[in-house]
């Protein structure tokens, strides 16, 4: 005896990614789902944002680590609110866990909320967490090879974010490949050229930023 | 990529399957697309692990991949997309724009008898 499904595999996260973009868009909360390798500066990134922008868009953060709150830790030292997820091993974070989470950071008081994903390039990319943008950060000691070796990761993208561009000099990194590559997969994608470290290339991003999230706020 | 939850989720849903229909599953299929895509090797040592001690313990596996289409902006023509030659097999235009990636499924369920 055969049964036909036809069922989503991941339709539990699904259904819940779909409540958390209706809590989002209730109260006009723009949502970033944040991806990438680990070590290519999601927390050095966002840490400068709440301390460059922060007293003009209220922020909260989601962190996911499979283990510690060190990066909680180093956002609440930023001056931003920050709830932990440890996924005590598993890759990525999903939709219910980001439900539970924004339950704690009082979420809806927020003008943007970031979730910093488990440090990854492949799997969090299969889950939808229910955000608003989802935003992939590439830096660029990484190599100038991963957009064409991770294309789903990249098709998936609102904005990608090309960080530590202050180390364009020392390390062989072909920019043009690199847009060129992410172009093929995700021709519409916002790109920007950023270093968390020394600022430079942020004031577009934070702009963009302003724009997105004044849209989400202009709902309200 | 996440076939542990996947394993994980499809086990559950074969399961109940399986209670409800009083028998054991023989096999089942499952599809993904491209972007969203499985490694067989990892998916089924994913499903053997996590089936073990189950009604799933023998239940056989099949991961189909479904071509990602895109349609070439200049000749109009539907192809297959590859990673290693991004471009329309027909004119060789690099415009094209994306249909849908197939979504992870859970396709069908055999049952014994």
């Amino acid at each position: 005896m055969k049964i036909s499904l036809n069922q989503k595999i991941l339709s539990r996260n699904e259904e819940c990614a779909k409540k958390n973009r209706a809590f989002f868009k209730e109260n006009s909360v723009l949502c970033l789902n944040v991806i990438s390798s680990p070590g290519s500066g999601k927390t050095t990134t966002i840490s400068r944002m709440i301390k460059d922008v922060g007293d003009k868009i209220r922020m909260g953060v989601v962190e996911g680590d499979i283990k510690t709150d060190t990066d909680a830790q180093k956002i609440r030292d930023a001056g931003g609110q920050a709830v932990q997820i440890e996924t005590h091993g598993a890759c990525h974070l999903s939709a219910e866990q980001v439900y539970n989470a924004i339950k704690v950071l009082d979420a809806e008081k927020m003008d943007m909320v970031i979730i910093e994903n488990v440090g990854n390039l492949v799997c969090p990319s299969a889950f939808d967490l229910g955000e608003g943008a989802r935003v992939i950060l590439l830096s660029v000691p990484e190599g100038d090879d991963k957009p064409i070796k991770y294309p789903g990761t990249f098709a998936e993208a609102d904005v990608v974010l090309i960080n530590k561009i202050d180390l364009m000099d020392y390390i062989d990194f072909n920019l043009e490949r690199v847009l060129a590559d992410i172009r093929v997969v995700n021709p519409d994608v916002e790109i920007f050229q950023v270093s968390a470290t020394t600022g430079e290339g942020m004031e577009q991003w934070y702009e963009w930023l302003m724009n997105k999230s004044g849209a989400a706020q202009a709902a309200r | 990529m996440h076939e542990t939850a996947v394993a994980e989720s499809i086990l559950h849903t074969i399961i109940a399957q399986a209670d409800k229909a009083n028998a054991k599953p023989v096999s089942a299929i499952i599809s993904c697309g491209q972007f969203n895509t499985l490694n067989d090797e990892c998916m089924q040592f994913a499903f053997e692990a996590a089936a073990a001690g189950t009604v799933c313990e023998k239940t056989k596996l099949v991961i189909k991949h479904i071509p990602l289409r895109a349609k070439c902006e200049q000749c109009q023509t539907v192809f297959e997309f590859d990673v290693y030659k991004p471009a329309c097999g027909q004119c060789e235009s690099k415009e094209f724009d994306f249909e849908p990636d197939a979504p992870l499924l859970l396709e069908t369920i055999e049952f014994e008898g």
